[in-house]
């Protein structure tokens, strides 16, 4: 075990992982970490605390990992390169881990011109990768990036983001096979929708024999209505919306639309879960953390395991 | 060059609203090529503001003077027998400009006339693009001669992130994602391998992080 989270026992027992998301609260509301909480609680391995996401400020990612610890939930700290340089970055992993994190997920992050604060000036000291590649140094050779060697090496699991549909894509598996060598113990990628795609993607990287070296989990984002579809398809950057999900939505009651969403999301768990080299499913429901137990009972995950 | 973009005329004649004699100072250097602080333009704005200034029943006395350069003193110091003619200077230089004027002129009144905003060149007639930020350490070789300091936006030195779609970057369909060129270049000289390594940090104490920066060359000193 590299850091003994429960994620990380979850995905070496080889049992197919699954993994929530909780965005924090644009406040300084507790409640509202502890209300998600509810919902994920025994349903996920491991949740999700995003960092800022799409540049909006939001309560830290810190501060909603511990409410979600208190809340016995374990969190997956998102971490971003946009927001802090290589002292802000090395200080908070110290002190998260210190806190009790044992899972962090490493991302360059959203440029905030998407953001609500458009004339922030940008960090980006490091790049996702030397993101990656600083947490396995502080864990594993329990020094800073400049050798400073610490009082307490912080023991964490590492992941990383993958976009198998952004472009260009035969470059995209390069892009996982360095993140590996950088230093990821676990992959999440981007929503799934165009599984064909997604499958190519898979398909390379096991013919590198990437997939042997590292935990890959699904994205899976179930759509509440088509206008979110569209939303996605249109307006979100390395998004991949193809015209069938979009058809499927509109064909039935708009009543109906979020039932058919979550469907559409409970074959595609399905269908990753018969995929060679996929280790779990990292469900993201936005905003809608109250429908998560019931896709994960539906996907024939519960009750999950207890390590 | 060093490329700029002419402040609106309204906070230009804001700026010296109060003054009946100004200079207005342009220079032959980058902003002559790039069509914003040359003789011309030097004329142009000097026109456009005895004009306003007619039109306001205000008039106002504005001279040219374009020098060979406003960066190097012995071309600035050329204005020393007529500063103290003007109740104010508006240099059309790049950022240096106004600042080696004030510098070498301080009882003078400067003020800026263009917005200075990048290092770049010539895409096209009109078309100007950023092409450097003066990190202090050059890399493009290793990356197909493009630069990821300047041209990605978020100067990552492993793209392309997963914005990245079309081969533009997801700020703006506008704006190139560097990136994407970066691939296609090492794609096509059959040096892809050259993006499977891992870059370490960068020492950025090169560029601006570290500090206002100054060059000396002991060989040319007098």
């Amino acid at each position: 075990m590299k850091a003994g989270s429960n994620l990380e026992k979850v995905l070496t027992a080889g049992i197919f992982a699954i993994t929530g998301e909780c965005g924090p609260p644009r406040g300084a509301n507790a409640e509202v970490v502890r209300e998600k909480a509810k919902f994920l609680k025994g349903n996920v391995d491991s949740v999700n605390v995003t960092d800022n996401q799409t540049a909006v400020v939001r309560m830290s990612s810190l501060g909603a990992s511990l409410i979600l610890i208190q809340e016995g939930v374990e969190p997956n700290l998102q971490m971003t390169a946009r927001d802090r340089n290589r002292i802000a970055v090395q200080s908070d992993i110290l002190g998260a881990y210190a806190l009790g994190i044992r899972n962090m997920l490493c991302l360059s992050g959203d440029h905030q011109k998407f953001g609500d604060h458009p004339e922030a000036k940008n960090v980006f000291d490091l790049d996702s990768m030397q993101l990656i590649q600083t947490v396995k140094k502080m864990r594993d050779e329990g020094t800073l990036i400049n050798g400073h060697k610490l009082d307490g090496a912080p023991k964490m699991f590492i992941g990383c983001a993958a976009n198998p549909f952004a472009d260009p894509f035969e470059f995209r598996v390069y892009r996982l096979a360095n993140k590996i060598d950088a230093g990821a113990d676990f992959v999440q990628t981007q929503c799934i929708y165009n599984l064909e795609r997604f499958r190519k993607w898979v398909d390379q990287a096991n013919d590198m024999g990437l997939l042997e070296n590292v935990f890959l989990m699904g994205g899976v984002t179930p759509m509440k209505s088509v206008g979110m579809a569209k939303y996605m398809k249109n307006s979100v950057p390395g998004m991949d919306v193809p015209d069938e999900i979009i058809k499927r939505l509109q064909g039935v009651p708009k009543g109906d639309q979020a039932k058919e969403g979550i469907k559409i999301a409970v074959e595609t768990i399905h269908q990753l879960r018969e995929m060679k080299g996929i280790a779990g499913v990292h469900l993201m429901a936005i905003e809608w953390e109250e429908r998560v137990p019931e896709i994960v009972e539906m996907a024939g995950m519960l009750p999950r395991p207890v390590l | 060059m060093i490329v700029g973009e002419r402040k609106p005329l309204g906070d230009i004649l804001d700026m010296i609203k109060d003054y009946k004699k100004v200079l207005v100072v342009g220079c032959k250097g980058c902003v002559t090529v790039c069509n914003v602080g040359g003789e011309k333009e030097v004329g142009i704005l000097a026109s456009s503001i005895r004009i306003s200034r007619k039109k306001d029943g205000n008039e106002i006395t504005v001279d040219e003077r374009t020098l060979e350069r406003q960066c190097d003193p012995e071309y600035v110091d050329q204005l020393k027998d007529i500063v103290s003619d003007y109740d104010a200077m508006v240099s059309i230089a790049c950022g240096v400009g106004p600042q080696f004027l004030a510098e070498r002129y301080p009882d003078a009144a400067v003020y800026p006339g263009i917005n200075t905003q990048f290092m770049g060149g010539a895409l096209e007639h009109g078309v100007w693009a950023e092409r450097c930020q003066g990190c202090g350490a050059c890399l493009v070789h290793n990356f197909g001669g493009h630069c990821p300091i300047a041209r990605c936006s978020k100067s990552l030195l492993h793209g392309p992130c997963g914005g990245s779609s079309g081969g533009k970057c997801e700020i703006s369909k506008d704006v190139d994602c560097v990136w994407h060129l970066i691939v296609e270049k090492l794609a096509k000289q059959g040096k892809m391998d050259s993006l499977r390594k891992l870059v370490p940090t960068k020492n950025w104490s090169t560029s601006r992080d570290g500090g206002p920066r100054k060059v000396v060359r002991e060989d040319l000193k007098l």
